[in-house]
């Protein structure tokens, strides 16, 4: 029961990094929701703010890091000029190519979205920070990037499972 | 109940209300949100260029073992950060019609997802 090196960095890309993010995502989403209560005490408005920025900037740094260990360290292996490669495979017959021709071209692409769309949620909530509460549409706008971050990641984090199912890093 | 000492004012529990002071210039945020869509376009527009044209994908290629994917997300960071810096320096004081600005990057965001979607880039494939 070992791991390969690239084994191992495959999964820290999809599971350490990007599988944490993920499971961070609902934790951010009650975090925004909470502060549309008009009911909040300082206090309440305090604590969860702190817990907001340091959820959206620490989720922020994770997509960053999942995208450049996925691009610069899994993805070599993936599309390597060899027969035992994983792509190779896949293109090799007309029932698996679109593993990589619509799957893997998508997911490589539309992942670089999510580290840009947390970024700017993410400062939004720094700057923003207790004015979030007094500013529906700020909170809206931060939101929604927070949202559209995790879509973008899910499409990434959902093709790079099934297509590590059908040819994985070994 | 005479003799009760009087409740103490607590400021930790007060409501939000009583705390209402003037919010910060939006301009940072309307910033942040255009250098998204910047960052958005440009990796659009990269992915269906190099798509379109081979000797443009090749010259996206600084790294040999990454492909063309390096090049495009490299630039498409430089122009999100660096539209940021520009924008954030022309808008860190103004107030600006953010519903109208939310409204256009919603619009550009989506573009660049339509952009990085493979059914729709392939379509500008030459090979």
């Amino acid at each position: 029961m070992d791991l390969s090196s690239r084994e191992f960095w495959a999964l820290v890309h999809g599971v350490v990094l990007g599988g944490t993010y993920l499971l961070a995502f609902s934790g951010g989403l009650s975090g925004f929701y909470s502060l549309r209560s008009g009911l909040l005490t300082e206090a309440a408005i305090t604590r969860g703010v702190r817990r907001l920025k340091v959820g959206t900037v620490a989720m922020a740094v994770l997509t960053w890091l999942t995208v450049i260990v996925g691009t610069w360290l899994v993805y070599p292996w993936y599309r390597a000029k060899t027969p035992s490669s994983p792509r190779s495979p896949l293109l090799a017959s007309p029932s698996t190519k679109d593993w990589h021709e619509f799957a893997m071209e998508w997911k490589e692409h539309v992942g670089w979205l999510s580290p840009m769309l947390a970024t700017a949620a993410a400062f939004i909530v720094v700057y923003y920070g207790a004015d979030l509460t007094r500013s529906p549409l700020v909170r809206r706008i931060a939101t929604g990037l927070f949202v559209g971050a995790f879509a973008s990641a899910v499409v990434a984090g959902l093709l790079g499972a099934l297509i590590t199912k059908k040819a994985p890093i070994t | 109940m005479e003799g009760a000492a009087p409740i103490q004012d607590n400021p930790s529990a007060r409501p939000r209300a009583t705390l209402a002071r003037q919010a910060r210039p939006n301009g940072p945020v309307a910033a942040a949100l255009l250098a998204t869509c910047v960052g958005a376009l440009a990796l659009a527009i990269l992915v269906v260029a190099s798509e379109a044209s081979e000797a443009f994908g090749v010259s996206l290629t600084y790294f040999e073992r990454v492909g063309p994917l390096g090049g495009k997300a490299i630039w498409a960071v430089v122009a999100f950060f660096g539209s940021w810096l520009v924008l954030a320096a022309a808008l860190r004081k103004r107030d600006v019609n953010l519903g109208t600005i939310a409204v256009i990057a919603c619009v550009l965001i989506a573009l660049g997802w339509i952009g990085t979607f493979a059914p729709f880039f392939q379509l500008f494939a030459t090979k």
